[in-house]
């Protein structure tokens, strides 16, 4: 599904990732993790062709398709989603009207008829029963006076929504609390399928009690120094990245 | 709902004016120039009575002695006043039974404008009085309002029937030497509309007019009167469109609003004058005076106005708040592209005891505009308990343009409150890249972001017009952004 070969980026001059390479097959969850700074966000961002940052080399391949040519949105109609670390508010735009914008602009893309608004607001409902997500929310401006919990659980709750090949979790567990947790892995763990794929960015193993990856990555300088299954994740939450910078010095 | 999303977007992408036709209407024309023969001529043409001519000729005398504003931050070019048409009426004047009567080109000008004079339309509920240059043409539901006593037909039959409200109300609100372009507009006014809603009646339509502006060189001058008595409402809608020009055009309106007791009148209008091209070549000039007063206790007059189009803009819709408990509001959307400068806002004079006032103004600058709210609160010393909240956000869509606010607060009674907040904001990078990645393109995207920002103004907008305003927003600014 996504085959990143050698990427390498850089913001303001700085190169931040140093040639990444990583594959990512249907039905699988990966996720990355590594000290502040390694770089794990800034994949994230290239991934969905933020143009703050500039590649400089490498490819990424996305299910056969050029995915660094294509422009943003391009990549989310073509199933690339990206639950942002710090999504923004949009004053005035209900979550109805954004969600409806949204999906209707992906499904004209790849050829299908827009939904109408019964047969979207059926789907609104239904998923926000899945995500086990407030009804008000639906009801408000996209994000507006969203307490940091309930926009991570609203960044789900557009997931289920566009229904993507591919989502990047960009530290959606920073900042909740237990239940906020427990409600975003249900919410992905429900949306897992065999035909889809998710990318897990995060600091601690705390969320992969809840969501059990199939491979955990190190991301150290800007480079994956060590990949392996879940049992990777329990080592670095016993004794840290040290060892890990250690090894590499 | 899918289909309408659809044409939206095509609309997005044509990207030139999209009202920018001509229409070949033979028309009956007073040579260029401005003298008290021409208003005696307009006078006489329009058969009407001796008190109009004396308004128009003490306009004239007044304007005379006058001098072109230049305190607001516009740019204005020098404005010949000799070079311009003060007359232009179609040819064969219509009596006319039925719709199959009007000219056919006349009615196709009018169906390119969406303008609902046809039976389909008629449906949709909207009472129209359509102008083209300075004669009305054709109104339509007037025997329904005729019914209620309401009077809804165009300024130049109000003066010849209703001669006795015309010259009870008219300047009464706004004097002939009130400002230069309301003397000059006094002395030369061609047509508009007159709306009386009689005591206790409660008009059952949106009143609707549409200007437009099609004559090369024929500045015009609409004047509007809307009059309601004691505890009656009504909601007028005005909407503009103009074919595009290389020459500028002058536009200078006058609308003047009374209500009487517990009376409630909201003035909508939805403004798309031909805003010139990329390089700022050609436009409106659109200078208008609009007020109302509220004469009578507990009456109300809101206005909302969207303004997307003319090269120049210079209004100040206002309320006269001299009735006791009485309510003034103004909701206002200012969009500047390209070269476009608007110099907007409104006054509020509270004189009655526990007046209030609310003021919502949202500007969007984007291209080399400049987008400026300039905004009067005066409390008179007898206002006990005036009360005014004023609300002042500025967009800024690139960094070549201009986004300025001028309030002016003058408070001479104690008890006053009044509250200012203004904000000045950029469309974030974020915001689009936000949206981008769900799927939706850059200018879809700030389409949504700037509907978004000022939806509070477009919901005081009815329905249809609401729709209609979010469609020129968006059209207005595409391009704009990356």
């Amino acid at each position: 599904m996504l085959k990143i070969r050698n990427l390498h980026a850089k913001i303001e001059g700085k190169e931040i990732l140093r040639g990444i390479d990583l594959d990512v097959k249907a039905g699988e969850i990966h996720a990355i993790m590594g000290p502040n700074g390694s770089g794990k966000s800034t994949l994230a961002s290239v991934l969905a062709g933020n143009e703050a940052f500039e590649v400089v080399e490498g490819s990424v391949e996305f299910n056969g398709k050029d995915l660094l040519d294509l422009s943003p949105e391009d990549r989310a109609r073509e199933g690339f989603f990206l639950s942002f670390q710090y999504p923004v508010e949009i004053p005035g735009v209900s979550m109805t009207n954004f969600m409806r914008t949204a999906l209707n602009e992906q499904k004209k893309y790849r050829g299908e008829a827009a939904l109408s608004a019964s047969d979207f607001l059926k789907l609104m409902r239904d998923r926000k029963q899945l995500v086990d997500i407030d009804s008000d929310l639906t009801n408000r401006s996209v994000n507006e006076g969203f307490s940091g919990g309930e926009k991570k659980k609203n960044e789900i709750f557009q997931m289920a929504m566009l229904d993507p090949k591919l989502a990047i979790l960009d530290e959606t567990d920073s900042g909740l609390d237990i239940d906020a947790l427990r409600i975003v892995a249900n919410g992905v763990n429900k949306l897992r399928r065999p035909d889809n794929a998710t990318i897990l960015i995060t600091h601690y193993q705390r969320l992969l009690d809840h969501i059990v990856p199939d491979f955990v990555h190190v991301l150290y300088k800007g480079k994956i120094v060590k990949s392996a299954g879940k049992e990777l994740a329990y080592e670095l939450e016993k004794n840290g990245y040290d060892w890990i910078k250690q090894e590499m010095e | 709902m899918a289909s309408e999303q659809d044409k939206l977007l095509e609309e997005v992408t044509n990207r030139e004016y999209q009202y920018g036709f001509h229409s070949d209407i033979d028309m009956d024309v007073l040579p260029k120039g401005l003298n008290e023969e021409v208003i005696r001529e307009i006078s006489r043409r329009k058969q009407e009575p001796e008190f109009m001519l004396e308004f128009r000729l003490d306009a004239y005398r007044k304007w005379l002695q006058m001098e072109s504003p230049d305190w607001a931050h516009l740019k204005i070019p020098k404005i010949d006043f000799q070079d311009i048409i003060y007359y232009a009426a179609p040819k064969k004047k219509p009596q006319l039974n039925s719709m199959d009567e009007v000219d056919p080109e006349l009615r196709a000008t009018f169906d390119k404008l969406g303008i609902p004079l046809d039976e389909q339309k008629i449906l949709a509920g909207v009472a129209v009085d359509a102008i083209i240059d300075s004669v009305s043409v054709k109104t339509t539901f007037r025997e329904t309002l005729a019914e209620k006593g309401i009077i809804f037909c165009s300024f130049s039959e109000a003066a010849r029937e209703y001669p006795d409200l015309v010259k009870k109300y008219l300047g009464t609100v706004v004097p002939s030497g009130d400002n230069f372009f309301a003397a000059l507009n006094s002395a030369v006014f061609s047509d508009g509309s007159f709306v009386f809603i009689p005591k206790g009646v409660r008009c059952p339509m949106e009143l609707s007019s549409y200007f437009r502006i099609n004559t090369m060189n024929t500045g015009q001058f609409e004047r509007t009167l809307i009059v309601a008595e004691d505890d009656s409402y009504v909601s007028y809608l005005e909407g503009c469109t103009a074919p595009m020009r290389d020459e500028n055009q002058l536009h200078a309106a006058v609308v003047e609003i009374v209500t009487l007791d517990r009376a409630e009148v909201k003035y909508s209008t939805v403004q798309n004058w031909y805003p010139g091209n990329k390089e700022g070549k050609g436009g409106i000039y659109n200078f208008v005076t609009k007020r109302g007063i509220c004469k009578g206790d507990y009456s109300k007059i809101s206005w909302t106005q969207v303004e997307t189009g003319s090269a120049i803009t210079w209004k100040y819709p206002s309320c006269v708040l001299m009735g006791n408990n009485t309510v003034g509001e103004f909701y206002s959307v200012a969009l500047t592209n390209n070269y476009q400068q608007a110099d907007t806002g409104t006054k509020m004079i509270h004189l009655g005891k526990n007046t209030r006032s609310l003021i919502v103004s949202k500007g969007i600058s984007a291209g080399k505009s400049q987008n400026s709210y300039r905004g009067l609160v005066k409390v008179s010393k007898k206002a006990d308990n005036a009360r005014n909240f004023s609300q002042c956000d500025s967009l800024l869509l690139g960094d070549k343009c201009g986004a300025h606010t001028f309030p002016y607060l003058e408070i001479n009674n104690p008890s006053a409150k009044v509250e200012h907040e203004a904000t000045t904001s950029k469309i974030g990078e974020d915001q689009i890249f936000y949206c981008n990645q769900r799927g939706i393109d850059t200018e879809d995207a700030v389409g949504l972001i700037v509907n978004g920002y000022v939806k509070e103004v477009i919901n005081q907008l009815p329905m249809e017009f609401a729709v209609e305003a979010q469609k020129l927003l968006q059209i207005s600014l595409e391009g704009s952004v990356g």
